[in-house]
């Protein structure tokens, strides 16, 4: 499935988009670290957690977690959240 | 000819600076990671090529970048320090960023420590490209509780720091905690004991100085010219201590007593075991830690401590709120040494006349955060 990928993390893919299939969301994230080494971990902690200022959406809603379901047809938007400075 | 090079960690990147025997002109290589906090960008004296630097974003997830060649590219880590996967139900640490990277041994080449926020020690035995955590510090019960919790420590997260190495034993090992004191290894990192003897602690709250929990060392140096002497900046004053002695002497008693020993950096002479830099910054009130009223200035010891002398020719002598963190000062090895210091308004300044002259090299840089020294 498609995965749109935020800027800070395009020196890892060398694009806006990305392709990875997976079940479920956190399935989909170590398909993208197998293509992409490195990146998983800049998005999702030692704790299996979503990093405090990611967010990811899938079909434009706010994922509930890493075991949510996901169907080949889905869009993922990874998003890194409006803080900083 | 050789090289002076000053590795300069920011907010907002990293910077090279380059210049020749004179350090008269130096070039700008830079900035690398732009965007990025780097923590700390280190050579590795070993083979003098290799750089490790600890980066991060404020969105993404800590780092490790290695290069090869002085920056031209750079590799990351395949495995960055990361504290072990909690289990199901409780609540385990992350590692915001890595703060301080430390070669090993000149006989363990490809050896690496990192220290990390919140208090972590890490070890990579494959030139930084994977990191194993010290189970024996991260997770250890008394660790944990001397290590208390993220609201123990500095504004942006306590921090393991200081890792030491004996050039004389690749196993004997210190390293500071803010919070969390100071601590030894004989072994390799396989064990290891307290070192707080004669360190104060905060007045006032009846904190027990024979806990390491309320002690907040901000920077362990070792003297290369006499390892058996170690000098550091606390929270609660300057100290030396004389191994095998087991208490830290407190010397920033001898410091002026309007300027007081409050500060983060320090620094030793590679040659001389008598000679120290500390860069005093106010400990009053509220804890502004910028230079005493406004006026900053080095201050030199050269005789371990009994005696300071200020060192500020070239500064400004009024309205200078320097901030100068515990990694942003430094000396290079040349005689007359090169002292530097980097500021967190962005000022690298030098003195190549070991402290006597000084002068900016550098403005309008991030908020520096490190500072390192090279002579190639």
């Amino acid at each position: 499935m498609k995965v749109l990928i935020p800027s800070a993390l395009r020196s890892y893919t060398q694009s806006a988009e990305a392709e990875a299939s997976g079940s479920t969301l956190g399935e989909l994230l170590v398909g993208l670290d197998r293509q992409y080494p490195g990146i998983r971990f800049r998005v999702i902690d030692e704790q299996h957690q979503v990093r405090r200022h990611i967010r990811i959406f899938v079909n434009g809603m706010a994922a509930n977690g890493l075991s949510q379901l996901l169907q080949p047809s889905d869009e993922v938007v990874i998003v890194q959240a409006l803080s900083g400075g | 000819m050789t090289t002076t090079a000053l590795l300069v960690s920011t907010r907002k990147g990293a910077w090279i600076f380059r210049a020749d025997a004179s350090r008269t002109t130096w070039a700008v290589d830079g900035p690398h990671f732009l965007g990025q906090i780097i923590n700390h960008l280190v050579l590795d004296p070993r083979d003098q090529l290799t750089l490790l630097a600890a980066a991060k974003t404020g969105h993404l997830g800590p780092t490790i970048f290695r290069s090869t060649d002085w920056g031209a590219h750079w590799q990351e880590a395949a495995q960055p320090p990361a504290f072990a996967k909690a289990p199901e139900g409780e609540i385990g640490r992350v590692v915001d960023h890595t703060f301080w990277l430390t070669p090993a041994h000149r006989n363990e080449p490809d050896v690496w420590y990192a220290g990390t926020s919140p208090q972590g020690l890490f070890r990579s035995a494959d030139g930084g490209a994977t990191w194993a955590a010290f189970s024996g510090i991260n997770d250890d019960p008394q660790y944990r509780a001397w290590m208390g919790s993220e609201k123990d420590g500095t504004p942006d997260g306590p921090k393991l720091h200081s890792i030491v190495v004996d050039p004389r034993d690749s196993g004997h090992l210190y390293f500071a905690m803010s919070g969390g004191g100071v601590h030894e290894s004989l072994d390799g990192g396989a064990t290891w004991r307290v070192l707080i003897s004669g360190l104060n602690v905060v007045d006032g709250y009846g904190f027990d100085a024979a806990n390491p929990t309320f002690h907040d060392p901000h920077c362990l140096r070792l003297c290369p010219s006499n390892p058996d002497r170690l000098y550091q900046q606390n929270h609660c004053g300057i100290y030396r201590l004389d191994r095998p002695a087991e208490s830290w002497v407190r010397i920033g008693k001898n410091m002026p007593e309007e300027v007081g020993d409050i500060g983060f950096p320090m620094t030793v002479h590679p040659r001389d075991d008598k000679t120290a830099w500390v860069f005093p910054m106010d400990g009053t009130e509220v804890w502004p830690r910028t230079s005493p009223d406004g006026k900053p200035a080095v201050y030199a010891t050269h005789d371990g401590g009994e005696t300071w002398q200020r060192q500020d020719a070239g500064m400004p002598k009024e309205q200078a709120w320097w901030t100068v963190k515990r990694q942003s000062m430094c000396c290079d090895s040349h005689d007359p040494l090169g002292l530097y210091f980097g500021t967190t308004s962005g000022e690298l300044w030098m003195s190549r006349d070991e402290g006597r002259n000084w002068e900016c090299i550098a403005r309008h840089l991030p908020e520096i955060y490190a500072v390192e020294a090279a002579v190639l």
